[in-house]
């Protein structure tokens, strides 16, 4: 038997995520300052780790309900309704996942199959396509322009519209580009898709990360409640990546099909990283608004180093990425990255890495401390000036 | 513009140019701010955190409780301020609860705090009497762990 044949092409079409060749070439480096990884810096506030530990101490290390912990549930519904005005069942709308991207791939693998279209804005979160590639569906995507500060426009959503549109996927606050969406700005697009079958799923996993008005969420439009599954987590906004805890929210007749692919293929998720999570909703607004902070100043640090080194930086207002136009350098988005790894020792990703359209561009991560990114903006300038 | 005492609070070597940037502020605007908080002394003054322990020289920290007398008319300020002036005293917080004054002493060894106990703290009017505490160790100070260097562990990954 040949191993490869037995594998399903539409599995093996997918590429595998990350560029491996940067981080060979970092492993073998010293001194290198990263700001090529996608996760907060900070350590998951102290209160929430002793609530984990607490929770192992007390022996609580057996599974919990399928959709999560009612607690947990409870309180995510009463977060999404003091932060952003949404109004979820923790009964039975409310489904808590391993991460957001559980989410994503259960949303996508309950209403998408083969003839099916997802439409999918990038350069954006590498693992849309890929969920979307392993349902057998198609990924229709939307090249997000820096002219519209890489947002979504009605008139780019209307054009990809077919009748086999079956999802819209809504990525905002976005990485790789930090570009945001204001309530105005979504309801271009609610005049856009209400009344019609295409289920919106609004990715808002960065919504704690708004620096400019607060963030808005497209089901928070009455009109769209029904029609959107909301995937949010802990990860980045509480610093909780390796806990693995996310959640997804929509109607209760989605999310209870989700629920059957998430019993039989997970279970429920962690027991100690749930216990956790409610003290997180509980008692870490302070903590929140404390990293938020610390990123949007350092966010003004990196924007006003790429442009000290002349590459136009659209401002991006989410997130904690920066997302620089860098033709001016002359180099291709891979040149660029791979130079500036052995000549300066930075590491940045390429804009190619989300998306065809994202080259040109590179993704530089402002969750680094404030010493490195200084430090990494110097770097740039040399690297940009040694161009000529 | 607390912000910037917040930043500075944090790590007084941060320039005024490097705030300005941080929030989208004018180098003069900042500049004037500091200025501004230094002469009417919300800005006390800067110093820097050290480890002495980790250093040849000695040094020895005590915190001592008193009880004093307050004055008529002047409560507890005047005492404070004749113990606070002393050099060795590096804090004086005046307490609730079951003492008066919490001062913090530091000294070269532990005979130099115990002499200046026994012989300038104690004899004071005012003071009833002062429960000597020595610091063995001292693991975070001012907001900052001292043991602990932090280490970025994040793998490199990327999504």
């Amino acid at each position: 038997m040949i191993m490869k044949d037995m594998i399903l092409d539409r599995i093996k079409n997918v590429p595998p995520s990350g560029i491996r060749k940067y981080f060979d070439l970092i492993n073998e480096m010293k001194d290198v300052i990263s700001l090529g990884v996608g996760e907060p810096d900070f350590v998951t506030p102290w209160n929430i780790r002793e609530a984990g530990i607490y929770s192992l101490e007390n022996g609580h290390t057996q599974y919990s309900s399928n959709a999560g912990f009612i607690e947990l549930r409870e309180e995510i519904s009463k977060y999404l309704q003091r932060k952003f005005s949404l109004e979820y069942n923790p009964v039975d709308e409310i489904l808590v996942t391993v991460g957001g991207s559980e989410g994503i791939d259960a949303a996508l693998r309950a209403l998408v199959g083969p003839g099916d279209e997802v439409i999918i804005p990038e350069p954006s979160f590498v693992a849309y396509k890929g969920c979307t590639g392993f349902t057998g569906a198609t990924a229709v995507t939307i090249p997000l322009k820096q002219e519209n500060e890489f947002k979504l426009t009605a008139e780019e959503l209307e054009n990809a519209i077919t009748d086999r549109t079956k999802v819209v996927i809504i990525p905002f606050p976005n990485n790789p580009t930090g570009a945001i969406m204001t309530r105005e700005d979504l309801y271009e697009l609610v005049k856009v898709l209400k009344d019609k079958n295409i289920v919106v799923l609004s990715d808002e996993i960065y919504c704690e990360l708004t620096y400019e008005g607060g963030h808005t969420s497209i089901a928070s439009f009455p009109e769209m409640k029904e029609q959107t599954v909301v995937i949010n987590g802990f990860s980045k906004s509480f610093a909780m990546t390796g806990w693995r805890l996310g959640y997804a929210c929509g109607h209760r007749d989605l999310i209870g099909e989700m629920k059957k692919i998430h019993q039989y293929g997970i279970m429920c998720a962690p027991t100690t990283a749930q216990d956790a999570a409610i003290e997180a909703l509980q008692n870490s607004d302070d903590d929140v608004a404390m990293m938020a902070k610390e990123y949007n100043r350092r966010r003004r640090v990196m924007v006003d180093g790429f442009q000290k080194a002349g590459y136009s930086s659209f401002e991006p207002k989410g997130a904690f990425y920066v997302f620089p136009n860098i033709k001016s350098s002359g180099l291709s988005s891979d040149e660029f990255c791979e130079r500036l790894l052995i000549e300066q020792k930075v590491l940045v990703v390429p804009g190619t890495a989300f998306g065809e359209c994202g080259e040109g561009y590179v993704r530089a991560c402002y969750a680094s401390s404030m010493e490195n990114i200084i430090e990494a903006m110097k770097r740039i300038r040399t690297f940009t000036d040694s161009l000529g | 513009m607390e912000e910037i005492l917040e930043i500075l609070e944090k790590n007084s070597k941060v320039t005024a140019a490097e705030i300005a940037v941080m929030l989208g502020k004018s180098v003069e605007e900042v500049t004037e701010a500091i200025k501004k908080y230094e002469a009417e002394n919300v800005i006390v003054g800067y110093s820097t955190l050290v480890n002495w322990d980790k250093t040849e020289r000695e040094k020895v920290t005590a915190l001592i409780e008193v009880k004093v007398t307050p004055q008529r008319g002047l409560g507890f300020d005047k005492i404070a301020d004749r113990i606070y002036k002393y050099p060795e005293v590096t804090a004086c917080y005046l307490m609730s609860g079951g003492f008066d004054l919490t001062v913090i002493i530091e000294g070269k060894t532990m005979k130099e705090v115990a002499l200046f106990v026994s012989e300038k703290l104690a004899p004071l009017e005012s003071v009833l009497s002062c429960a000597t505490h020595f610091v063995l160790k001292k693991y975070k100070d001012k907001g900052t762990i001292f043991e602990e260097k932090p280490i970025d562990r994040r793998e490199p990954i990327f999504i």
